[in-house]
């Protein structure tokens, strides 16, 4: 590409009108415990992946939430459905059911 | 209304002066209170049936001067001839914040931005719920905070009632329009009363209403009338923006103007806030600093329904044992109200 001295950043904001929000309606239906987090972090700050690696479970659900599901593939990955999240969560989310849910939710929407 | 009818069943003399033409104030015009959805109308008759059996009542009344002698005050007012009293009892509660001063938000510049107390209303008028171009709403926002915890608004105080009263608008909106997605938009959920969080939960549980942390920034209207809004959403630390088709601001309270007025004349000390000042927050309420003269509800503070009942009765127990003026021997106590 030629280079004009100058580049064009992508935008930032989250355009939650035209994102695909599919897997987020898949979850609210399959594992309705979804729709009640609080975004408190209990999960992530007791997650052993972690600690090792950037897996953050409240920002995952909220990034779903939105149709922001560029990294999802990836970081889902790295749980290892340990549950201590389940056990420490105060809102009683079935984070392990979550997760494995998440993982049908990409098989099912992911784009050939 | 309560504090009346405390009064009144203690045994003492009390008239309630009343500004408008009816009493309950806010009460009246409000269709569901939270966290149970009891009817507004139902708490009203059972507050005006017991200031009835008790008090008399003057309405529209219109108060030009208050005089103090050494028997207590004499209320001066346009329509009536005046009234003697041993104590004052303020009660002039709150007015709405005017949602205008937040220009960013549109309210009167564009179509379908409403106040919280508009939605109360329309609810209550049971009319279906429309956009101005006569369509469905199909996504509805709630604004959090308006005219409250903002400095640049001059206040900088919480105004309690709005997240709860959010919350259980939004399952009322749920209701009416299944269709409709509602999102909230929030600084924090101040879910501070009994049934208050299991409201909440109820909300996210079985409405899905979307709770999205970030305070609105602006809203614009799009040419085919819907709105949009930028917020931060604060939570994945990234600019938002989405459309609505109706958006609701949960307008703050302010102290009234009769409060402002009544206040002036009797000379009383205000807090930075405005709201009038209790001689002691934690010992004494309900006394100012004019001996004689009593506060009850929201011309103190923001305040919920059954806070103010609960603070009216205190103000009431307050008065009946109240030195200097031997209150209870007299038989002459008279309540105010602008």
């Amino acid at each position: 590409m030629i280079n004009f001295g100058y580049t064009i950043n992508t935008d930032r904001q989250i355009d939650y009108d035209n994102n695909d929000r599919r897997i987020a309606a898949f979850l609210s239906e399959h594992e309705p415990t979804f729709r009640i987090c609080i975004s408190c972090g209990t999960c992530t700050a007791t997650c052993s992946a972690g600690n090792f690696t950037y897996f953050n479970l409240r920002e995952m659900i909220v990034m779903l939430k939105r149709g922001e599901t560029r990294q999802l593939k990836e970081d889902v990955t790295k749980c290892m459905l340990c549950g201590k999240c389940q056990m420490a969560c105060p809102r009683g989310v079935n984070t392990r059911n979550l997760i494995l849910s998440i993982h049908r939710a990409i098989e099912r929407f992911e784009q050939p | 209304m309560e504090a009346a009818a405390t009064l009144a069943a203690g045994g003492l003399t009390v008239t309630v002066m009343e500004k408008t033409d009816h009493l309950g104030g806010h009460l009246a015009d409000w269709y569901h209170l939270f966290p149970d959805r009891r009817p507004g109308r139902e708490v009203l008759q059972l507050l005006t049936k017991r200031v009835q059996e008790g008090a008399s009542v003057l309405l529209n009344c219109d108060v030009t001067d208050i005089e103090r002698n050494k028997e207590g005050f004499v209320i001066h007012t346009r329509q009536h001839p005046p009234v003697e009293a041993q104590a004052l009892l303020v009660a002039t509660g709150f007015d709405l914040f005017e949602v205008r001063k937040k220009e960013e938000y549109g309210y009167g510049i564009y179509d379908n931005i409403i106040t919280s107390a508009e939605l109360e209303k329309m609810l209550s008028g049971g009319q279906p719920l429309l956009t101005t171009r006569g369509t469905v709403p199909r996504r509805v926002g709630f604004v959090h905070c308006v005219g409250s915890r903002d400095a640049k608004a001059g206040n900088l105080y919480c105004s309690r009632v709005c997240c709860i009263t959010a919350v259980k608008q939004a399952i009322e909106i749920r209701e009416r329009l299944p269709q409709a997605e509602v999102f909230s938009f929030y600084m924090d959920l101040r879910m501070y009363g009994m049934g208050f969080e299991e409201l909440y939960k109820e909300a996210q549980e079985k409405w899905a209403v979307n709770f999205i942390r970030g305070r609105l920034s602006e809203a614009f209207e799009n040419q085919d009338g819907t709105l949009m809004l930028k917020v931060e959403d604060t939570l994945t630390a990234r600019p938002l923006r989405m459309n609505v088709d109706l958006l609701v601001l949960m307008a703050g309270m302010v102290p009234s103007a009769g409060t402002k007025e009544i206040s002036r004349m009797l000379g009383l000390e205000l807090e930075e806030s405005r709201f009038i000042r209790p001689r002691d927050r934690h010992m004494s309420p309900n006394r100012t600093n004019i001996p004689g003269v009593f506060i009850a509800g929201s011309c103190t503070a923001p305040m919920s329904v059954a806070d103010t009942i609960a603070d009216a009765r205190g103000a009431a127990v307050e008065i009946m044992t109240s030195p200097p003026a031997p209150l209870l021997e007299r038989r002459g106590e008279k309540g105010v109200r602008s």
